[in-house]
């Protein structure tokens, strides 16, 4: 558990974290350091320099953008628990920052590093996939806004160009009449999702109108359940109607089978967890 | 032995240890620094069995800050052979165990080579840089396969360690004509302790002396099996166990990196240390339990058990460790648990296979046992209609039956199951949570309800020495204690149990205070150092406080009986006209005379008018060998809400009522308990090492091998009764693995009783969410369709005649 030997830099601005990983090939990105950390430590990957991003003011903190939010990558977990802004207009992040891990966790790792990180199992990539966010990326090249489809390429792997940087994550606020769940199915406190349903539903005279889904660990990337979706929208607001409609929810996606489930488990999960899910989100 | 105003047994005392622990002032093994430390890092095997071709070192030996580099070869003239002290049987075969693989690895995780350096980092790089090459060979890793003719073998001997057994009754008669007969196959997956501080050795050479700081349990067992291991003569080893951050069995080892620091420090003249990582430890910590159980009960038709027969493989592992082979064997007569019967087999073989080596796990064997004859016998409750409880008064030994001795051959001296049940069920609501049960299988609720039982019991106070040498085992089970009189009536306890982490500083000044009538605060319990406790046999088998606690009374004892001559002459009246009474010696009819422990060690250390032929001394000491086990015993209740569309399973609640005879500190015990019981609803609910097909461990970090925090487990209502054992002056009998013997049973119980309506018997361990809902739905006749609700045809279950 000894990492092989690195450079450090903790620049002041966005623009020379971008020169400095520029710079270097081998660069990586270091914010809460939650999930790289133990990359380095069990010898999985082997970096020149961490470009720590702690330095950067600019990434902190969440700012109310009009219509959107407008979260820097460097706002920890704990602080989407506990952030007015998010409470009030994106209530599905702080729900499920508030699953992840322990404490400690909470306390150190950062929104944009669980985002980069791409890791399907992990919980914000599937929320912000339901919440349609926006993600501001800079790099040598300048600035760019991509959504989540277009971000999460494959298993731990995003669309980050060498030598950009999630810079924020735009979330639009949910207007009237959205209600929010997401149900979260993990052996231990501590562990992560076997699998996990974000899901947003507006109701509207006792039916829901609308609704969006993302499914943790349901394949390679965070997935919508878009037949589930579907199905629901024009439902009538009741838990069997939701639970008939989330009977779609693992249509399309590629669980994976590991040690903690099987592929068939998981998406009777998803089946199951769609309907609870949703039934929360539109207040029944 | 209650607290009283004046009485220090019995207390609740914070404990005394933890102001230096949770300040963090304290020193672990890692935290020693001396001066020129060098630090170790090995390089181990990546698979599970194969042929070491060839090691290159070069690479290695010139890298940066690199001291030396060895491989097996290098060491392996000097590295001896792992002990095991526990040669069950004449015939038992014990494999040549090198610290350090020489020729062959026989599990992922084996230690290869070695290197010294500056520091951890260089250490670290530098076993990047060794290139070892592997012809594999073929992994054996199921136990049953292994004992096939044609398994590949993991040593030349073959797989079979040995096979143990006990017999007493007609077990033929007992089957022939029952009319219940009941067989089962349990497995007890293997597991890995995870003490909070990983395993830790700091080993100095002066000269030709020795002293080497370790993580260990053991620091006396470990002094005399690293004298006979490496020919260092035993009296210039020095063995310190500095605080130790759990052990749970894993630190009761002579392990392979003890040895190994012992021999480079040897070699290099100079300071090493090793500090593992947690993915490292857990492939190379020894694991626990890992046993098939084939378990078969005869019943006659009320309920009343006639036999009962084990056959039992053991996962050995890839070698023999330190009592490897007896662990089987500390369950071999706990399987009869508090239940007569007419007749008991019990059989056990230990296998070898490819895997890291088992060893003692808290509770060693006896968890396993209760397990399973708890399990049975609630499948006997099931199968003849009966409520768990019930089938089980029908067959425990009744208090009025004390001392009973079992049909496994020993002796319990006291114990009152019926009183224990009953205050359980009392706090635990039994009858009201029957009823919801019903209720909810009634309706055919999503979230069903499961009670759990578990009436444990479990031999403590390991041991009787002439009991262990009638099992083979190479050493005794005696304890030791001293008590040094300080010149201003402080006074320091020397006691040859090894705490890490169970509280003994406390209780043993709680003991000592009311024994020698001297404030809790004036005593000093020193531990775990070789050349200060000289003599002992440490900490294991909730054996401190029985055996080492009994040690501790019988040298207070003679303190006393020594400063009761002195007093006499301060007071100038004979000895025998002296009384104790309030925690000193007072004249007999006269109590306004009297003295101190603290007035008669300060004029036995003026010495000034001692009278002729007393030493001016009040220092003792004790060595004690029991006479017998103890008892314990408790009757475990556990409620689960199974959601049966997911499998979730919910510990709705849990209520302990334990007998440990006296308490000396309720709030050690609490403690006890409550870890323990964490620890066993950890085995039913979250924990398995798991293997793939080549023998890798595939939950080496804690991300895959899951162990419970606070927030997974609910929390427990604890009660006590009281039957003091009758076996030790305290009457006490053990606390340390208790909740881990029970809990297990009452959890899967708990589970399997709620999913009796669909048919299931059991839910193999751990029972996760996907093992809950696979059971159900193999179960279920077809999806969606009614569940039965009476019980289904039993494959398993014979209605009568010979099995
Ligand atoms: C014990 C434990 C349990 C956990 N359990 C969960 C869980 O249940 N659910 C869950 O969702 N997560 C879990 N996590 C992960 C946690 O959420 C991490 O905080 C998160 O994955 C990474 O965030 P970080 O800020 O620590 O990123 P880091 O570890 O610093 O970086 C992670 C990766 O992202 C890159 N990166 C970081 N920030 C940026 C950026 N702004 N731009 C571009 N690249 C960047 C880094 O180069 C690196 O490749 C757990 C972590 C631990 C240690």
């Amino acid at each position: 558990m000894i990492p092989a030997s690195f450079d450090y830099t903790r620049p002041g601005s966005v623009e020379a974290a971008v020169e400095a990983l520029a710079a270097d090939e081998e660069a990586k990105v270091i914010a809460g350091g939650q999930s790289l950390l133990p990359l380095l430590r069990l010898r999985f990957a082997y970096p020149t320099l961490l470009v720590d991003l702690g330095g950067i003011s600019e990434l902190r903190g969440v700012r109310d953008a009009g219509d959107a939010l407008e979260i820097g990558a460097l706002t920890t977990h704990y602080e989407l628990t506990r952030d007015p802004l998010i409470a009030a207009h994106a209530g599905l992040l702080a729900q499920a920052a508030g699953t992840i891990a322990d404490p400690a966790v909470r306390h150190r790792g950062t929104i944009g590093g669980a985002l980069s990180h791409a890791d399907p199992a992990g919980d914000l990539p599937a929320v912000v996939t339901a919440l349609e966010a926006v993600l501001v990326v800079t790099g040598p090249g300048g600035s760019r806004e991509v959504s989540p489809a277009g971000f999460f390429a494959d298993y731990l792997t995003t669309t980050l160009a060498p030598g950009e940087i999630l810079t924020s994550v735009r979330v639009p606020k949910l207007g009237d009449g959205w209600g929010y769940h997401y149900e979260k199915f993990h052996p231990t406190a501590q562990a992560w999702a076997i699998v996990g349903v974000a899901a947003l539903a507006r109701r509207s005279n006792g039916h829901v109108a609308e609704a969006r889904i993302g499914l943790t660990n349901m394949g390679s990337t965070p997935v919508r359940a878009g037949a589930a979706e579907a199905a629901a929208a024009g439902a009538e607001a009741s838990a069997a109607a939701m639970r008939a409609a989330a009977q779609r929810a693992d249509e399309g996606t590629s669980p994976p089978s590991d040690l903690r489930a099987a592929a068939d488990y998981r998406r009777h999960l998803a089946r199951v967890l769609t309907g609870r899910a949703l039934a929360r989100a539109a207040g029944i | 032995m209650t607290a009283t105003a004046d009485h220090e047994v019995g207390r609740a005392r914070t404990r005394k240890e933890d102001a230096r622990l949770v300040t963090g002032q304290t020193s672990w093994t890692d935290n020693i620094m001396l001066p020129g430390l060098a630090q170790v890092a090995f390089l181990r095997s990546p698979h599970a069995h194969a042929r070491i071709t060839s090691v290159n070192l070069d690479a290695a030996r010139t890298a940066p800050g690199v001291i030396a580099v060895f491989a097996g070869a290098d060491v392996a003239a000097e590295q001896g052979s792992l002990p095991c002290a526990w040669p069950v049987t004449e015939d038992i075969v014990i494999p040549n165990h090198p610290p350090m693989a020489v020729e062959t690895v026989r599990y992922a995780g084996e230690i290869v080579a070695a290197v010294v350096a500056r520091d951890r980092y260089a250490a670290a790089d530098a076993l990047e840089l060794i290139d070892v090459e592997y012809e594999p060979l073929p992994p054996v890793l199921d136990m049953p396969a292994a004992l096939e003719p044609g398994s590949p073998k993991v040593h030349a001997e073959g797989n079979k360690s040995y096979t143990w057994s006990l017999a007493n009754g007609d077990l033929d008669a007992a089957f022939a004509d029952a009319p219940v007969v009941i067989e089962r196959t349990y497995r007890q997956q293997r597991l890995i302790p995870e003490a909070m501080e990983p395993r830790a050795v700091v080993v100095a050479p002066v000269a030709d002396e020795f002293t080497m700081w370790s993580s260990t349990q053991i620091p006396h067992v470990l002094k005399v099996m690293l004298a006979l291991v490496t020919g260092i003569p035993e009296h210039k080893l020095r063995v310190i166990a500095p605080d130790v951050g759990g052990g749970f069995g894993s630190k009761l080892q002579v392990t392979a990196e003890e040895v190994l620091a012992l021999i480079l420090a040897r070699r290099l003249g100079r300071p090493v240390k090793w500090t593992e990582s947690r993915t490292e430890g857990n492939a190379a910590v020894h694991h626990g339990r890992d046993q098939i159980q084939k378990i078969r009960i005869a019943a006659d038709a009320d309920g009343t058990l006639r036999g009962l027969d084990v056959d039992l493989l053991a996962d050995m592992g890839a070698y023999l460790m330190i009592v490897t082979p007896g662990v089987p064997l500390l369950g071999a007569f706990m399987f009869n648990a508090i239940y007569k019967m007419a007749a008991y087999r019990f059989n056990c073989t230990g296998v070898f296979t490819t895997k890291t080596p088992t060893d003692a796990y808290r509770g060693a064997g006896r968890p396993e046992a209760t397990y399973a004859i708890e399990h049975i016998m609630d499948d006997l409750a099931f199968h003849l209609g009966l409520d768990p409880l019930e089938v089980r008064e029908r067959n425990w030994i009744k208090h009025e039956e004390f001392p009973y001795t079992t049909i496994s051959g020993l002796t319990y001296d006291t114990g009152n199951y019926e009183a224990a049940t009953a205050l359980a069920k009392d706090l635990f609501q039994y009858e009201e949570l029957r009823k919801e049960q019903s209720e909810r299988n009634a309706a055919s609720a999503q979230v069903r309800l499961g009670l759990g039982v578990s009436t444990y019991t479990e031999m403590c106070g390991l041991a009787p020495s002439r009991v262990l040498g009638s099992l083979r085992y190479a050493a005794g089970g005696w304890e030791h204690a001293a008590i040094r009189m300080l010149p201003t009536g402080m006074v320091e306890v020397i006691t040859g149990s090894s705490a890490h982490g169970q509280g003994h500083e406390t209780a043993w000044s709680q003991i000592v205070a009311d024994e020698l009538g001297v404030p809790f605060e004036d005593v000093r319990v020193l531990h775990g150092d070789t050349a200060i406790s000289h003599k002992g046999m440490d900490t294991y088998g909730s054996r401190s406080l029985v055996v080492g606690g009994t040690a501790l009374v019988s040298a207070c004892g003679k303190v006393r009986e020594k400063a009761r001559v002195i007093a006499a002459a301060m007071m100038e009246v004979a000895p025998t006209d002296l009384e104790w009474a309030d925690g000193r010696w007072a004249v007999r009819g006269d109590p306004d005379q009297g003295k101190t422990i603290g007035e008669i060690a300060f004029a036995t250390f003026a010495a000034h008018d001692l009278p002729d032929g007393v030493e001016p001394s009040l220092d003792c000491d004790a060595t004690i060998d029991p006479d017998n086990f103890s008892y314990p015993h408790g009757t475990h209740l556990c409620a689960v809400e199974v959601d049966t569309e997911t499998g979730w399973v919910k510990i709705r609640s849990y209520v302990a009522v334990d007998d440990i005879g006296n308490v000396i500190n309720p709030l050690i015990v609490d403690g006890q308990l409550h870890g323990g019981i964490v620890q066993g609803i950890a085995q039913a609910l979250f924990e398995e090492a798991a293997y793939d097909d080549s023998g890798n461990l595939v939950t080496a970090s804690l991300a895959d091998y899951l162990i419970p925090s606070a927030a997974d487990v609910p929390s427990f209502t604890l009660a006590r009764t009281q039957t003091p054992s009758t076996l030790n002056p305290l009457g006490v009998k053990g606390v340390g693995e208790a909740g881990t013997i029970a809990s297990t049973p009452a959890v899967v119980n708990a589970i399997v009783d709620a999913l009796r309506p669909f048919g299931v018997t059991d839910v193999a361990m751990p029972c996760t969410p996907e093992r809950v809902w696979r059971a159900i739905n193999n179960a279920l006749p077809s999806p969606g369709e009614t569940p039965p609700l009476q019980p289904p045809a039993q494959n398993q279950v014979d209605g009568g005649g010979a099995a």
